[in-house]
């Protein structure tokens, strides 16, 4: 379980974030949905330590932790692939940082390739792929980060509606198949349905929890979202009259 | 071959008429020799040419090296401390104001009239475009990129050697091919001032004594050594930043 504790953030004088506090259940998929410039970005650098914080703490385990530098993968609305290195290299990047990678890191990282539908493009350089490649090998670069933590940032929001589509279902992989707990943020309320076992929806800024909702239905979700469409209804009113604040 | 057409064909067209001019208006070689009267000097005094080339080349060469050797640290240090940089900027920019000529006999003075004043010559003024590009390259990393770095949970050390260092290597060559034509100046600069030896001595002796074709021939051999220098950083470039001529498929 991973906890933020009363987590507070000021600049220059504005708050963007006070008091915020949010659990994070081991193995769950949390999806953050708000307003834009809530702070769910502000939110991120905070728990990754880019940002110092101005209170609060952070609890992984029951132990609680400076931030989560080497404790939680991290992904991006880009790719943030690095253009000098090859698609393996890229993928291989979190176990490059800590040591040179062995040939076991090697096999992982091939056969993380082949499940992604990579095979035959680990010595392409970004520049050679698609978009949707790209993303797919940032998605096993995050797998091997190998943290229990996941922190998505937005990343569906720049990739085309047929990427899209498979890429979801990666996503959902990265919980069900790799065990990683998962705090995603979106703008897509689509998303957050198909993905999400719980949404937590934010007010705008100062940011807070306003409304956490259970979503208990087995995934992969029917993309019609047939079944969910009163969830959706609701959490777009909300969303759209600005407030945050469930009726 | 058809890219290289335009500019020969200029070229030839400017030395033709050049060529002209002087024949036609009998203009004496000691105010402006013909081009075939330089291209003479040029194969007649070969030798001589290319002992006092190789004198300003080492300059060159060596005054890049030594620049490097203290732009390439300083801009890290900088780039790694705030304070380092608020208290190094200032006197970065002032050494850019100096004119260079200002600094030249005190060089000598300090570095005699051997090579040593010439290379520290050439070193100081290449060394304002170089640590400032390269500084320049480190700051523009993408913010995101570091936010990665630091979930990945790399140090400094680590994340300058896989990050900051390569993104900022094709700033370092915009800065070094600027150098190098620039460090050619410092160097003629320096041996104007006083020397025994390179090309700027043998064009301060070839004035002296009217020899203007020689000082021409001196000029032509100078743009070689600098367009060869220009070459060989863009090849090391093309080389070692290969990545980004890569085209996407």
């Amino acid at each position: 379980m991973f906890e933020i504790r009363r987590v507070a953030k000021n600049f220059d004088g504005y708050d963007t974030l006070t008091d915020f506090s949010l659990t994070v259940p081991t193995g769950s998929f949390t999806v953050l949905i708000g307003p834009s410039g809530c702070g769910k970005s502000t939110l991120f650098r905070l728990l990754m330590g880019v940002l110092p914080r101005d209170g609060g703490s952070l609890v992984l385990d029951g132990i609680e932790v400076p931030d989560l530098r080497g404790r939680g993968a991290y992904m991006a609305q880009k790719d943030l692939l690095l253009p000098w290195r090859t698609l393996l290299e890229n993928a291989l990047l979190p176990v490059m940082v800590q040591r040179i990678p062995s040939e076991k890191d090697r096999q992982e990282a091939a056969e993380l390739f082949d499940f992604l539908g990579l095979s035959g493009f680990g010595n392409h350089y970004p520049r050679q792929v698609s978009g949707g490649m790209a993303q797919r090998c940032a998605l096993a670069r995050t797998i091997l980060f190998r943290a229990p933590l996941a922190l998505l940032d937005e990343p569906l929001s720049a990739v085309d509606a047929i990427t899209r589509h498979s890429l979801r279902s990666l996503l959902l992989s990265l919980q069900s198949r790799f065990g990683k707990t998962i705090l995603m943020v979106t703008h897509d309320v689509d998303d957050a349905l198909l993905l999400a076992d719980r949404i937590v929806l934010l007010s705008p800024a100062p940011m807070r929890v306003t409304e956490v909702i259970e979503l208990p239905v087995g995934k992969p979700r029917d993309e019609s979202l047939h079944d969910l469409r009163h969830v959706k209804g609701h959490i777009l009113s909300v969303l759209e009259r600005g407030d945050g604040v469930p009726a | 071959m058809r890219r290289a057409a335009a500019p020969l064909a200029v070229t030839a067209l400017f030395l033709l008429a050049w060529e002209v001019l002087c024949r036609w208006r009998g203009i004496p070689a000691y105010l402006l020799p013909a081009p075939s009267r330089i291209a003479a000097v040029l194969v007649r005094e070969a030798p001589l040419l290319a002992r006092h080339g190789l004198v300003t080349g080492a300059e060159i060469l060596l005054g890049i090296a030594l620049s490097l050797a203290v732009a390439v640290p300083l801009s890290i240090l900088m780039f790694f401390s705030s304070s380092m940089e608020r208290g190094l900027s200032p006197l970065l920019v002032a050494s850019q104001a100096i004119p260079a000529f200002a600094a030249a006999p005190l060089l000598i003075v300090w570095f005699g009239y051997g090579m040593g004043s010439k290379v520290v010559m050439a070193a100081v003024i290449i060394f304002f475009p170089l640590a400032v590009t390269l500084l320049q390259g480190f700051k523009s990393c993408d913010p995101d990129l570091v936010t990665l770095f630091s979930a990945m949970g790399a140090d400094f050390r680590t994340t300058f050697r896989l990050l900051y260092w390569p993104w900022a290597l094709p700033y370092f060559f915009a800065g070094l091919r600027v150098s190098v034509s620039v460090a050619t100046i410092g160097a003629v600069i320096g041996e104007w001032v006083g020397s025994q030896k390179g090309l700027g001595f043998l064009m301060m002796q070839g004035n002296a004594r009217l020899r203007v074709d020689l000082v021409f021939a001196a000029i032509v051999v100078l743009s070689l050594v600098g367009l060869g220098l220009w070459h060989a950083v863009s090849l090391v470039e093309r080389r070692t930043v290969r990545w980004r001529d890569e085209t996407r498929r």
